[in-house]
């Protein structure tokens, strides 16, 4: 299942943080070589984490992390626009309609179902809060995971060649593209807003009260 | 029509001048929106708290007076958020959030929100709200519906009254790349924006990214508007030609 969840609201699902954090250290660090910092537990963290990010995590059966992607909102800090405004022409992109994707990361023997999901749940994230676009940098060569997916994005600006060249990109979102990765992946979109709804319409949600019931007035 | 009204109703945000101004605005804004309500909020760099809102004057003060905000789910349910927020996602089970939606409703609030957190450089964090009375299909039908255009609306409210309460009469110049002056001077000549694109070598959704960039930090509500501010203010020059500085 698809979860939303706020930085702060993590210690809610202790399993499920642990472990997308550690599988973030393993992917970034291990995998993939980037300079990232991992504690002494194996988790990786970065700046972006502690300014509150929303995070898209798909939850395994037991609990655990089996991928996520984070999102921050373009009108704050951004990684695209502290690091990478080399590949956006200088532009600084800062919108309210545009959210920024970062640290998409898969459990290791994850199946590709699992990036689907995150992918079209980010969709949903945005069609129900009115985005047009979210913004995120991915090596080049993952490309064609998102043409197979089915929904790949525009390339805005590449950096280097080879294995290693990375590429500043924007998706598109719309309820088209949502309908089109659910359908190629055999998922319902019925469930993605159905996760969405639980994550963001269940009640104790916002001050980190736990929950009572949720009553209108009449 | 309601569609109409509101760009017509947006038009006019610009020439608001003062936050009376706004206020008589607001009450527009609501009627253009179909809404029972629009409340705006913000506390300055200066904690100057400025409240511009269709809420009766009555229950705005019974509010303040009993520092409401400490345990209203809206004010607490957007600290530390930056998704909007429906109200049926906050927690209003202790007794004083039950009480306060109690007195709001006896003093004409809807059942239903839609909160829009802003954040500010600094920090400040501001509220943008729509409330009505409906049920909850319905609601949900309108807030899909409007969800972006009330991202855009509380922004540029936030945007304008911020220069109003900071008197930026003489508004200084937003920071905008070369190449979204480039394309926002593409587009003042008439250029369509597959043209612009093609011109600039970027795909069009790169050109959506951009050109809504540089709405954004022009404080304009669409990219005609974002085209006639920057002429307005010399960001751009017409007919191509550099600009003086």
């Amino acid at each position: 299942m698809i979860r939303f969840v706020y930085a702060d609201e993590l210690e809610r699902f202790p399993l499920l943080a642990d472990t997308m954090f550690r599988d973030r250290a393993v992917q970034f660090r291990t995998r993939l070589g980037w300079g990232v910092t991992v504690d002494g537990k194996g988790r990786e963290r970065d700046q972006y984490d502690v300014l509150n990010p929303l995070y898209v995590i798909w939850e395994q059966a037991d609990g655990t992390h089996g991928g996520s992607l984070r999102l921050m909102p373009t009108t704050g800090r951004t990684m695209a626009g502290e690091h990478f405004l080399h590949l956006t022409h200088g532009v600084r992109i800062c919108s309210p309609l545009v959210w920024e994707c970062t640290r998409f990361c898969l459990s290791p023997g994850a199946s590709s179902r699992i990036a689907a999901a995150l992918l079209a749940a980010g969709i949903e994230l945005g069609l129900r809060f009115g985005l047009e676009q979210a913004i995120g940098v991915i090596y080049t060569r993952t490309l064609g995971i998102y043409r197979r997916i089915g929904h790949a994005p525009d390339v805005i600006g590449t950096d280097g060649g080879g294995r290693d060249s990375i590429s500043i990109c924007v998706w598109n979102l719309s309820e088209e593209a949502r309908d089109r990765i659910c359908a190629r992946s055999g998922l319902s979109s019925a469930s993605i807003e159905r996760w969405f709804d639980d994550s963001f319409r269940g009640p104790g949600r916002g001050s980190g009260n736990v929950a009572g019931s949720l009553v209108i007035a009449a | 029509m309601a569609g109409e009204r509101l760009e017509t109703v947006l038009d006019r945000l610009q020439t608001t001048k003062s936050i009376e101004e706004l206020r008589a605005w607001v009450h527009e804004l609501r009627d253009a929106l179909g809404v029972a309500h629009v409340f705006y909020h913000t506390a300055n760099l200066k904690g100057e708290q400025v409240g511009i809102f269709t809420y009766d004057i009555a229950w705005i003060r019974r509010y303040v007076v009993n520092n409401y905000s400490q345990y209203d789910p809206v004010v607490l349910g957007a600290a530390q958020r930056f998704t909007p927020m429906d109200w049926k996602s906050l927690d209003w089970s202790t007794p004083q959030a039950r009480r306060i939606m109690r007195e709001a409703r006896a003093a004409g609030v809807g059942n239903q929100g839609w909160s829009v957190p802003i954040w500010g450089p600094g920090g400040q964090l501001a509220l943008f709200v729509v409330n009505d009375e409906a049920d909850d299909d319905r609601w949900a039908a309108f807030t899909r519906a409007r969800a972006k255009d009330l991202l855009v609306i509380g922004h540029l409210v936030h945007q304008h009254a911020t220069r109003i309460v900071n008197q930026d009469t003489d508004v200084v110049a937003a920071e905008l790349s070369p190449r979204e002056k480039q394309a926002l001077m593409q587009l003042s000549q008439g250029q369509a924006r597959a043209e612009v694109a093609a011109t600039l070598q970027i795909s069009e959704n790169t050109l959506r990214a951009y050109i809504d960039s540089a709405r954004h930090k022009l404080g304009a509500m669409n990219v005609t508007h974002a085209v006639a501010i920057a002429l307005a203010r010399g960001i751009i020059v017409p007919h191509g030609e550099l600009p003086k500085y």
